[in-house]
């Protein structure tokens, strides 16, 4: 009980450490996703290759579904897209503030 | 016969204590403030006794001693050194150098005094 | 009925309107302004040129033909947009980072500034994009013949719209494409113009859309009843075509080279990717919405055998909405015109500068060339350039009767462009690539594509039926819409397949096989690892590569770091400019000339840097190899020095340890000895002074009183030792408590100079200089004073000055506060310089009444401060320099 309030009591040495580590670490799964996207892309956009087709003898899918599939998973991947830009441009500013690089380089 | 001492120390409060118990007991006291020039003022003013200061400006007490013991009309004339530094080292290195006597400061006066009388003394005795 | 000159009249004031926003955004940029041209909106605006005129018709055709199949044309970029933080983001920072000027460009730097990439990827661009122009001029002619059908007047031909078509666009594309040369290739106006375009297209487009939906169809629910009743109202797609045509989609979308152009050379900002990778995928979905809606319904409502690709035009103008059709109609212009400009100018700078100009430059070996001479050529060259480009566009159309051949043209030219995209997707993230490689492989798909699409789908019998049946000389096995006997495959994605795959595989093979250049394998590694790298522009192209090639081979010859310090060194100098490279002037590469000449000889400094400068008959990779092997040389020896100098800085290090250590020992031994010196001195007054009083009778009242004042002082004095001897030990410990305040400067010295100065002592003149001192600061003020007043008494007591005078002067030094306290009088001998700050030191004659503690004490305040004190040599007097951390200041504010 004791340790855990004096753990709480000085949270300035401890916290912003803590902080970076997680945000670091935000920041590399972020860019996982981002690696990843194109690929849910992918999957989602051959899907429609399973469908039933005429030629299968089936009942085949009425064109108007497919269209809101296919429009669906656009929208899903610019939507995603568009929170991952935000979430870079975040990532810039905070790198942005960490100079990294040698003037001269700049 | 006036008896001349030669008073070689920096500190000016101890000089005047000096030249104050000296001149009552009848010296004739004259005072000097450098070590460099030191063992000159002692061959020109010739005195009956030395008084001199180990810490001195310039030149160091046991150096202007040891210069002088080296003119042969110096051999015999009584030196009392003053120290405050007052470690063993000093000492031997003062009696090597060829010190009558060896003081450690603070001292009382009447050692000094005494210590002046014995010498001067020795010094006249043939 | 809007007549056809009313329609001429809109097409000429939208073209004026193009000029005037082109021209108007350039001037803009010149004067540095318009940061709005210079946002991601205009970036992902200019990026749709990727939407031609072949999508602003052929895809409601293609609708009306295949279904949904038109889609996979746009999902292809989408899934490159998104993917853009490892694909794009990399090409940009490689295209800005290497000044690259289009992608035959890149391909060629990538690989060891290969010319013959670079001629390879320019031949395939101009033969991919030459039919693609055509089409475009195409849709704009059958446009103008819709209208001129249904005019009464009958004065259209439609032979001569097309040339005026073809030359109008091409003076625009010279007027706005090669204005000046820039180093950068980047050209606002056009760009802006292009943005313009894409809002209008996107404008007319939807504006169909909604008439078709709400305006014709009643509504979404009832379209899409429609939609599913209609003829293509089930789902069915090729799935080869499906993967096929997204998969070909997203490589032509980075590899063609107008879709370079606005990507990478125009491209300002490389952050302009984060709102593009959603906004332009947005573009995409908006362009296709009403895609499927127009195609049913012009199914529905157009007369049997009417042109699907039309529909976009004739279903306005079937239910006579003429101002909806017009705006369809600029909608097309639109589209086609973009896309017209860019890729001309985007292949004439490929001419240009890989065609061209390695030619000319043949052509004037041997002679003098003024720089100024080959910017005019160049020019000169990107304008024909662009004419002959424009007239093959035009001469095509003529040739193959602009029939229905022209509609399957946009994918032939996709497969085409994409065989660059091995080459280089590889040279982007794998070191290994070689020239070779890119070149097999290049080679490799580029027959495939014109042996198994190009000549069997154009007319006029290139190949005799006979090899199509058969295959040439009657080896089935290589007919070429079969290949190795695997029949019933689309021929696109027959072609796509095995032309690509092939291209992969001999590309591979061949950069296992081959072995790359040094400068291939510099520029490999300055590819892959771009982000590792600065994002300082640097490569070898154009007018401005001198500085960077003197540059690079410098920094071979005498290492990075000395190399970038000697070319900041001279653009401070030139422009004071040190994020900058310098201009190559001759008073530059003569020094520079003379710094290399220290480690590769005169001579050879010389020659190399004839070379560069002078224009050569050797190669930029013959001098890397040459400075290669000389840096090797250069570095073992240089290895060997550097250990030796080690060695001796060591040792002297060394030996100043020792003698600091051994000097640091004695003075602790002295400590003790000096210790009982200060004491037992004033000690000796008191106990002489107090003894006379005791024992000696008849004292005057003078006497005593005098008597008793010197034993006053000396128990004074005795007393100020020990508060010195404790205050030091004090602060030696740490254990001081700073009392922070704040004041200026200013105050802090009036306090200390009245202070010191008002005992009795000799007369000191300090002068001060007041404006210097308006210093805030936050520290603690009382201790500051102390070292001030400590310094100031100092001099009062030690210079030997006959007048002795003190100056004070405050300045601001690199985020420091220091304070110069400068004495007029001899000085400090050098070499007691070292320990005045050491305790009990004292120089020369002290008996003033100090401990020697003084400056031990000022010492150790200025380190609980966090500044330092310290003896300034060779300044006259005697000099101190108080230094405090400028962070203490700007705390306080």
């Amino acid at each position: 009980m004791t340790a855990r309030g004096e753990g709480e009591d000085r949270p300035s040495s401890v916290r912003p450490l803590l902080f970076l580590e997680r945000q670091s670490y935000r920041r590399r799964r972020l860019v996982d996703a981002a690696r990843l996207l194109p690929f849910l892309g992918a999957g989602l956009l051959a899907l429609p290759l399973l469908w039933p087709d005429e030629t299968d003898g089936a009942e085949a899918l009425p064109l108007s579904s497919a269209m809101f599939y296919i429009f669906a998973c656009w929208g899903l991947l610019i939507l995603i897209s568009l929170v991952f830009g935000f979430a870079a441009r975040r990532m810039a500013a905070r790198e942005k503030a960490e100079p990294e690089t040698e003037p001269w380089q700049r | 016969m006036s008896r001349k001492v030669l008073l070689i120390e920096d500190e000016p409060n101890i000089t005047e204590a000096i030249r104050f118990l000296l001149t009552r007991e009848g010296w004739q006291v004259e005072t000097h403030a450098e070590g460099t020039d030191a063992v000159q003022v002692v061959l020109s003013a010739r005195p009956d006794l030395v008084i001199l200061d180990v810490m001195l400006p310039g030149k160091s007490g046991m150096d202007v001693l040891r210069e002088l013991r080296e003119h042969d009309e110096m051999q015999g004339l009584p030196v009392l050194m003053l120290t405050a530094r007052g470690q063993s080292r000093d000492r031997e290195m003062a009696e090597q150098a060829g010190v009558s006597r060896f003081m450690t400061k603070p001292f009382s006066n009447t050692e000094v005094l005494t210590a002046v009388r014995d010498l001067h003394a020795q010094a006249s005795r043939p | 009925m809007a007549t056809l000159n009313v329609l001429i009249l809109v097409c000429l004031g939208y073209v004026v309107l193009l000029f005037g926003v082109a021209f108007a955004a350039d001037r803009l940029a010149a004067h540095g302004g318009g940061k709005w041209l210079r946002s991601p909106l205009i970036y992902t605006l200019s990026l749709s040129i990727y939407c031609t005129a072949w999508t602003f018709y052929g895809a409601v055709g293609n609708a009306a033909r295949s279904g949904l199949e038109f889609v996979t044309i746009y999902l292809g970029p989408t899934l490159v947009m998104v993917s853009w933080w490892w694909g794009l983001r990399k090409l940009v920072r490689i295209g800005r980072s290497q000044r690259v000027t289009s992608i035959a460009d890149l391909i060629s730097s990538r690989y060891g500034k290969s010319n013959t990439l670079a001629v390879c990827v320019t031949i395939l661009a101009v033969l991919g994009g030459t039919p693609y122009i055509a089409l475009q001029l195409q849709s704009i002619t059958l446009s103008f013949s819709i209208f001129a059908e249904a005019d009464p007047t009958g004065l259209y031909r439609e032979g001569s719209s097309v040339f005026w078509v073809a030359a109008g666009l091409a003076v625009f594309a010279i007027l706005f494409g090669t204005r000046n040369l820039d180093a950068n290739e980047r050209h606002h106006g056009v760009v802006t113009a292009i943005a313009l375009e894409s809002v209008v297209k996107l404008f007319a487009l939807l504006a169909v859309g909604i008439f078709v939906v709400w305006g014709i169809a009643g509504g979404i629910g009832p379209m899409m009843e429609r939609i599913d009743a209609s003829e293509i109202g089930q789902w069915h797609v090729d799935a080869g075509r499906w993967t096929t045509f997204i998969f070909l989609s997203a490589a032509a979308f980075v590899c063609l080279p107008r879709m370079f152009q606005v990507m990478v050379v125009e491209n300002d900002d490389e952050s302009h990717l984060r709102t593009a990778a959603w906004a332009f995928p947005l573009y995409l979905l908006l362009m296709s919405l009403f895609v499927v809606p127009i195609a049913v319904v012009g199914l529905d409502l157009m007369p049997e055998g009417s042109n699907p690709d039309l529909f976009v035009l004739t279903i306005p103008l079937s239910q006579g909405n003429d101002w909806l059709a017009m705006l369809s109609f600029i909608g097309g212009f639109s589209s086609a015109t973009s896309m017209v400009i860019v890729t001309a100018m985007a292949l004439s700078t490929m001419v240009s500068n890989h065609v061209v100009m390695p030619i000319w430059l043949n052509t004037q070996e041997g002679t003098a060339s003024v720089s100024g001479d080959v910017r005019t050529i160049v020019l000169m060259a990107r304008r024909v350039s662009i004419a002959v480009i424009m007239a093959f566009g035009y001469f095509y159309y003529l040739l193959s009767g602009g029939g229905a051949a022209l509609a399957s043209i946009g994918l032939v030219a996709f497969a085409g462009i994409s065989q660059i995209l091995p080459a280089l997707v590889g040279g982007l993230f794998w070191r290994g690539a070689t020239r070779t490689g890119a070149l097999v492989g290049l080679s490799v798909g580029f027959f495939l594509w014109i042996y198994t699409l190009l000549l069997p789908g154009m007319q006029g019998g290139i190949i005799p039926p006979s090899v199509i049946e058969n295959g040439p000389f009657g080896w089935g096995w290589l007919r070429p819409q079969a290949l190795f006997g695997i029949e019933g495959i689309d021929p696109m994605v027959h072609t796509v397949m095995w032309s690509l795959s092939l291209n992969t595989i001999a590309f591979c093979v061949a950069s296992m096989l081959s072995f790359p250049s040094p400068l291939e394998r510099l520029q490999g590694a300055q590819f892959v690892n771009v982000f590792d790298h600065s994002a300082a522009p640097r490569g070898w192209t154009g007018s401005v590569a001198q500085s960077e090639d003197l540059m690079i081979m410098t920094q071979r010859i005498l290492g990075t770091i000395p190399a970038q310090e000697f070319f900041q060194a001279e653009a401070r100098r030139q422009n004071g400019r040190p994020g900058r490279l310098p201009e190559p002037t001759p008073q530059f590469v003569e020094r520079l000339e003379r710094e290399l000449s220290g480690s590769v000889g005169a001579a050879t400094a010389h020659a190399m840097i004839g070379q560069i400068v002078g224009g050569a008959s050797v190669s930029v990779e013959d001098l890397l190899a040459v400075a290669d092997e000389s840096a090797q040389m250069l570095e073992y020896s240089s290895q060997l020095e550097a250990k030796s100098a080690e060695l001796s800085r060591t040792a002297r290090q060394l030996r100043e340890a020792n003698a600091k250590l051994t000097q640091v020992s004695r003075q602790k031994d002295a400590f003790l000895s000096q210790v009982s010196h200060e004491l037992r001195t004033p000690m000796t007054s008191i106990r002489a002074f107090s003894e006379i009083m005791r024992d000696t009778d008849g004292l005057s009242a003078d006497e005593q009183t005098r008597y008793a004042a010197i034993i006053h002082d000396e128990a004074l004095r005795l007393t100020r030792l020990l508060d010195d001897l404790l205050d030091l030990s004090v602060l030696e410990s740490g254990q001081v408590s700073l009392n922070m305040g704040d004041a200026t400067l200013t105050e802090v010295l009036d306090r200390a100079v009245s202070s010191a100065l008002a005992g009795e002592g000799r007369a000191l003149s300090v002068r001060r200089v007041r404006p210097s001192e308006r210093i805030p600061l936050h520290t603690d003020l009382d201790r500051l004073g102390q070292v001030f007043i400590n310094l100031i008494s100092n001099a009062q007591k030690y210079c030997d000055a006959a007048e002795p005078a003190l100056t004070i002067s405050a300045h601001d030094v690199g985020g420091q506060v220091v304070i110069d306290f400068i004495d007029n009088g001899d000085g400090i001998p050098p070499e007691a310089q070292a320990m005045v700050f050491e305790k009990f030191a004292r120089v020369g004659s002290d008996k003033a009444g100090g401990a020697g503690l003084g400056l031990a004490i000022c010492r150790e305040i200025m380190h609980r401060l966090g500044g330092e004190v310290a003896y300034l040599p060779g300044q006259g007097g005697a000099a101190f320099r108080v230094s405090l951390p400028l962070a203490y200041r700007q705390a306080a504010q």
